[in-house]
């Protein structure tokens, strides 16, 4: 499903991303880990097109297609969704009115018909009820005076009615209580553990792999992945730190 | 064809018939449907013939002409306008006499492409575009929307309301027009309202009766003959004892308009617990992106709370023009009288904008809320001036203040310049200023999420304009948003 090789890139005029590997097949999930200021996020910048992310080298293909070759919005209407390691506020404008009109960004660049304002709502409803969200919430400015973990909680939501192909999840771990971990574990599994679809989770700590059961864990050091291996991996990092692996 | 039909063609043509009754002046050019260019004393003169108005409306146009000879144009806006050629203009024409387009083939693609962005209908395009013909296409295919006008009109007089050109209602309601006209905005108030006391082609008189409410939102569009109003534009608004209006101004599709200089004068007045919410929409030409051509717009506008508790809401989203010089304010004379200013000012490519409010608090208790909210895209420049007065013997006065700019790219200007003036020191005074960027993180994070560049900018900047545009009535609102995102368009690469 997404194929990246030999991925090199700049931030500016710094090399961030040299060299790296990594290959997705829908089903699957893969972890990855690693030191901070590795590249976990310029990674996920670089795939969903941010600008001032430079490919300098490489290639990306995603379903076979040249992914590097789209615009971020084009990306997102080919079934690419990046949950932010921060979740940026937009004031004035509500997580409904957000949310409708990019999901209806993409079905038109897909050329399907918009969602109708109740068709959306009902979706939204779903989707904020099965991640504990009241409406209210949906009705607030995206991330206005959200706390931290309101933020990632609401990342997800948003994955859930997008309801991508791929999923880029950097760090949504971070910054939950044990309940919310659960609730969020539950929400990718339920979202993401389908035929046809994939998820690249970065993050830190094991826990959130208790809920989410990654097929493949990758470290990621220095701008290339160092290791691979299974769900294991992920425990032997807890234990050793990563300083272990990046001799 | 129906009877009715032939009484409105007839009243649409009468005009050139008054005309026989002409006595002074331009004998010989009596058949021309435009006054020759130029403004002197004839002009004024001919309008008013033209007009057929009473001697004292022809006397009143001629003071305020003289008057004008004497001053010069404000210089003190922060405005870059070039000297402006009075007498290289003409001051009256016919709306025959506009320059015919053969179809929509010959309008600009650029405005097209707007009109089709709005979801303007094809006949309606035609008519907006000035294309030959539209007229009558318009009467076929607007004739529709002229009978709901004759229905409204009728439901509007069951209710007692007066909703009229303001040429008709010299005519008609010549005491009412005379106890108010220019006691609002002063004959001698700045060059551009007398000079607009001088040449007024037309406008809308409006009166609400004592404890109505008026039945419907009144708009420009529902008035019959409401075509041609021109660059001198005449609105006075008068909501008696109790009573409460809602006006919408403008169009949010592009109008084409041979006329660069636009000066209106609007005036209103609330008396005793009645209350007037002015709505508008500014979207004449801006001119092209090296800033070429478009409209300078000069307009006064006015409110009087004049009674206890009256209020006075106005409410602008301004697209258009290339210079706009625009300050609706309200005297605040009634006790416990209230005033409220919410203004969207988007500047994009040359476009100037100087806008602003004053809140003149006289009256006891008197209260105003002020929220502009300023976009500059562009080379633009964006300005808000305001003044809040608070007058010596006013106690209990509150007003707050809050003026918010955004940024599009590095080469646009937003600038703040309020004015304060408290003679009472009971009074409480907020004022809350901030300038900000529309950020990369932002516009990353709506186009990850699928919207493109210029969807991003729109959907931040509604949001950016939110608490203005949730004050307009809700079809206004909608094609508004439309508007602040085309108004845009190129601001992002
Ligand atoms: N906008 C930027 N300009 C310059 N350097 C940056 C920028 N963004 C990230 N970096 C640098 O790139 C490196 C990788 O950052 P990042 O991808 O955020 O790491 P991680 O997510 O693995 O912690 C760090 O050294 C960081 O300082
Ligand atoms: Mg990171």
């Amino acid at each position: 499903m997404l194929q990246i090789t030999n991925l090199h890139a700049n931030v500016g005029d710094k090399p961030i991303l040299k060299g790296l590997t990594l290959s997705l097949k829908a089903g699957e999930i893969h972890a990855i880990m690693g030191p901070n200021g590795a590249g976990k996020s310029t990674l996920g910048y670089v795939l969903s097109g941010r600008p001032g992310y430079e490919v300098t080298e490489g290639s990306v293909t995603f379903n076979g297609n040249d992914l590097l070759d789209l615009e971020p919005h084009e990306r997102a209407a080919a079934g690419l969704f990046l949950g932010f390691q921060y979740p940026v506020e937009i004031p004035g404008v509500s997580n409904v009115q957000f949310l409708r009109e990019a999901l209806n960004a993409q079905r038109k660049n897909r050329g399907e018909a918009p969602l109708s304002g109740a068709e959306f709502l009902k979706v939204a409803r779903e989707q904020a009820g099965a991640l504990g969200m009241d409406m209210d919430m949906l009705k607030r400015p995206v991330n206005v005076g959200f706390s931290g973990g309101e933020k990632k909680r609401n990342e997800m939501v948003q994955m859930g009615i997008i309801n991508p192909a791929l999923a880029i999840l950097d760090e949504t771990d971070s910054g939950l209580d044990i309940d919310a971990l659960r609730t969020v574990g539950d929400g990718i599994n339920r979202i993401m553990r389908k035929p046809g679809k994939a998820v690249l989770l970065i993050t830190h700590y094991q826990r959130l792999l208790d809920y989410v059961k990654p097929d493949f864990v990758h470290v990621l050091a220095d701008g290339r992945i160092t290791r691979t291996g299974g769900a294991e991996l992920a425990l032997e990092l807890e234990r050793d730190g990563y300083k272990e692996l990046a001799a | 064809m129906s009877d009715e039909l032939d009484m409105r063609d007839k009243a649409a043509w009468d005009a050139a018939e008054k005309v026989a009754d002409y006595e002074h002046g331009w004998s010989s050019d009596i058949e021309t449907d435009f006054a020759p260019k130029g403004l002197t004393e004839d002009t004024v003169r001919f309008i008013s013939a033209k007009k057929n108005e009473p001697e004292w409306m022809l006397e009143w146009r001629l003071k305020a002409f003289a008057l004008w000879k004497t001053m010069t144009p404000p210089d003190w806006a922060k405005l870059n306008v070039p000297p402006i050629d009075y007498q290289d203009a003409y001051y009256y024409a016919e709306p025959k006499a506009k320059p015919k387009l053969g179809s929509l083939d010959e309008v600009d693609p650029e405005i097209l492409r707007i009109y089709e962005k709005l979801g303007i209908p094809i006949a309606e395009q035609e008519v907006l575009a000035g294309v030959e013909g539209a007229r009558r296409v318009a009467v076929d295919a607007v004739f529709d929307s002229v009978s709901v006008a004759t229905t409204f009109r009728a439901e509007l007089e069951r209710a007692g309301v007066i909703f009229r050109s303001i040429s008709e209602a010299i005519k008609e309601y010549p005491e009412l027009v005379k106890k108010w006209l220019g006691k609002i905005v002063p004959m001698h108030d700045n060059y551009f309202a007398t000079l607009n006391c001088a040449v007024f082609s037309d406008g809308t008189f409006v009166y609400i009766p004592e404890g109505v409410r008026c039945p419907m939102e009144l708009s420009t569009y529902f008035r019959i003959n409401a075509e041609n109003t021109g660059q001198f534009e005449r609105t006075l608004i008068i909501a008696d004892k109790g009573s409460y209006v809602s006006y919408l101004e403008g169009c949010t599709a592009p109008m084409r308009d041979e006329n660069q200089l636009h000066a209106a004068v609007v005036e209103l007045v609330a008396l005793d617990d009645a209350e007037i919410k002015y709505s508008t929409v500014q979207n004449w030409y801006p001119g092209d992106a090296e800033g070429k051509g478009g409209i300078y717009n000069f307009v006064t506008k006015r409110a009087l709370c004049q009674g206890r508790n009256s209020k006075v809401s106005w409410t602008q989203v301004e697209t258009g023009s290339a210079v706009t010089w625009k300050y609706p304010s309200c005297v605040l004379n009634g006790e416990n009288s209230v005033g409220e200013f919410y203004s969207v000012a988007v500047t994009n490519n040359y476009q100037q904008a100087d806008t602003g409010t004053k809140m003149i608090h006289n009256g006891k208790g008197s209260r105003s809320t002020i929220v502009s909210k300023g976009i500059s895209a562009g080379h633009s420049n964006n300005t808000y001036r305001g003044l809040v007065r608070v007058a010596p013997n006013a106690e209990g006065v509150r007003n707050f203040t809050q003026c918010d700019s955004l940024l599009l790219g590095s080469l646009s200007g937003a600038h703040t310049v309020p004015y304060i003036e408290v003679r009472n020191p009971s009074a409480q005074i907020e004022h809350e200023a901030t300038t900000s960027k529309i950020s990369d993180d932002q516009m990353f994070y709506a186009m990850a999420r699928g919207l493109n560049a210029e969807e991003a900018v729109a959907l931040i900047v509604n949001g950016f304009a939110k608490e203005v545009l949730q004050q307009l009535p809700m079809e206004f609102a909608v094609e508004a948003q439309k508007l602040l995102g085309i108004s845009l368009e190129g601001s992002v690469g």
